[in-house]
């Protein structure tokens, strides 16, 4: 098998075992990371949210948040969320840069 | 490290923008020249590398979560430039996809990770190293070399975060956006980062160099200047 090959099956297995990074956390009862809190969690925090926090933090509705299908899914279905969002990273990570480097190199050929 | 939108007032993020966009710039020119064609693969491997590394939360028990980053790696195996590249087009789709990362801190964050990272780890390991090829000395330069990249990283977030509160305050004197001071941001940011976090990228560094140097030596750009 070529070296290429081998690293791109590398980067799926990574993916599959993605899950662990929701696993661990969730074993050691550890939360978000610092300075990440969403403003619920912040009202807890502090008593209140800063205001124009508040208003900036609902800006952006991703279509897969914090890489899974629902907020409050079953661990199953969180899992599968992740692992499609492991493989989705890959597929898009790989493309996007496929094609920043056919918009560089397209004037030389 | 990946700040959300609502914690940077403008008068940082838009400045940290324009930073980055030239810097964006710079890296784009750069890696035209340098990079060849033949290896874009392996840029395209980098993104996806960075992206999954990143999926791989590490607790605190009963505190918070971090993660490495593999932009030191990715530097010294591709050069810094293409890692500015291979991560900053991953906090896009961190970002845009997955709601990790605010698209207002976009500029701030790719600064953090994509530029500060690599070119920090990037160095330490060319200082470090010397013309070390294998044996202990080129793991313990990628080691120190990914874990000082991480740190320093985390020390700019940390940094950032904490100025808010002087930045921009409300008429009562209360903060409008990352309501924790310097004194608060900085210490938590840089200490859980060099103890925990950035240990990992350390290793991940020294490991996949290693791995590299075994397998396809030279494609290793921090020590043979890139494949030929």
């Amino acid at each position: 098998m070529s070296f290429r090959k081998k690293l791109w099956i590398g980067l799926i297995l990574l993916a599959l075992a993605s899950p662990v990074g929701i696993i661990l956390p969730d074993k050691f009862n550890a939360g978000d990371a610092w300075g990440e809190w969403n403003a619920d969690k912040l009202k807890e925090m502090l008593g209140f949210v800063p205001r124009n926090l508040a208003k900036l933090s609902g800006l952006w509705h991703a279509p897969m948040p914090d890489y899974g299908f629902a907020e409050n899914a079953s661990p199953a279905i969180q899992y599968i969320g992740y692992i499609t969002s492991g493989i989705l990273g890959i597929v898009l990570a790989g493309s996007a840069i496929y094609f920043i480097s056919k918009l560089l190199f397209k004037k030389e050929k | 490290m990946h700040i959300p939108d609502g914690y940077l007032s403008p008068q940082t993020f838009l400045p940290m923008y324009g930073v980055s966009a030239t810097i964006w710039g710079i890296g784009l020119k750069k890696i035209k020249k340098q990079l060849p064609l033949k290896h874009i693969p392996y840029l395209s491997m980098a993104a996806a590398f960075s992206f999954l590394v990143m999926m791989f939360n590490v607790p605190i028990p009963g505190g918070t979560t971090g993660h490495a980053v593999g932009g030191g790696i990715i530097a010294i195996l591709l050069g810094p430039w293409t890692a500015v590249v291979a991560v900053s087009t991953v906090l896009v789709i961190q970002a845009l996809v997955f709601g990790d990362g605010g698209i207002t801190a976009l500029g701030t964050n790719c600064f953090n990770m994509a530029i500060v990272l690599p070119f920090v780890s990037y160095w330490t390991f060319k200082l470090l190293n010397g013309r070390a090829t294998s044996g202990k000395r080129v793991y313990v330069s990628s080691f120190i070399a990914g874990w000082f990249g991480l740190t320093v990283a985390s020390a700019f977030a940390g940094t950032e975060l904490g100025l808010q509160p002087l930045i921009a305050k409300a008429a009562d004197g209360a903060p409008l956006y990352a309501p924790y001071p310097l004194s608060v941001a900085l210490p938590a940011m840089v200490g859980e980062h060099a103890l925990v976090f950035a240990p990992v990228e350390g290793l991940i560094t020294a490991l996949l160099l290693g791995y590299f140097l075994k397998n396809e030596p030279e494609t290793v750009f921090a020590i043979n200047g890139g494949p030929k």
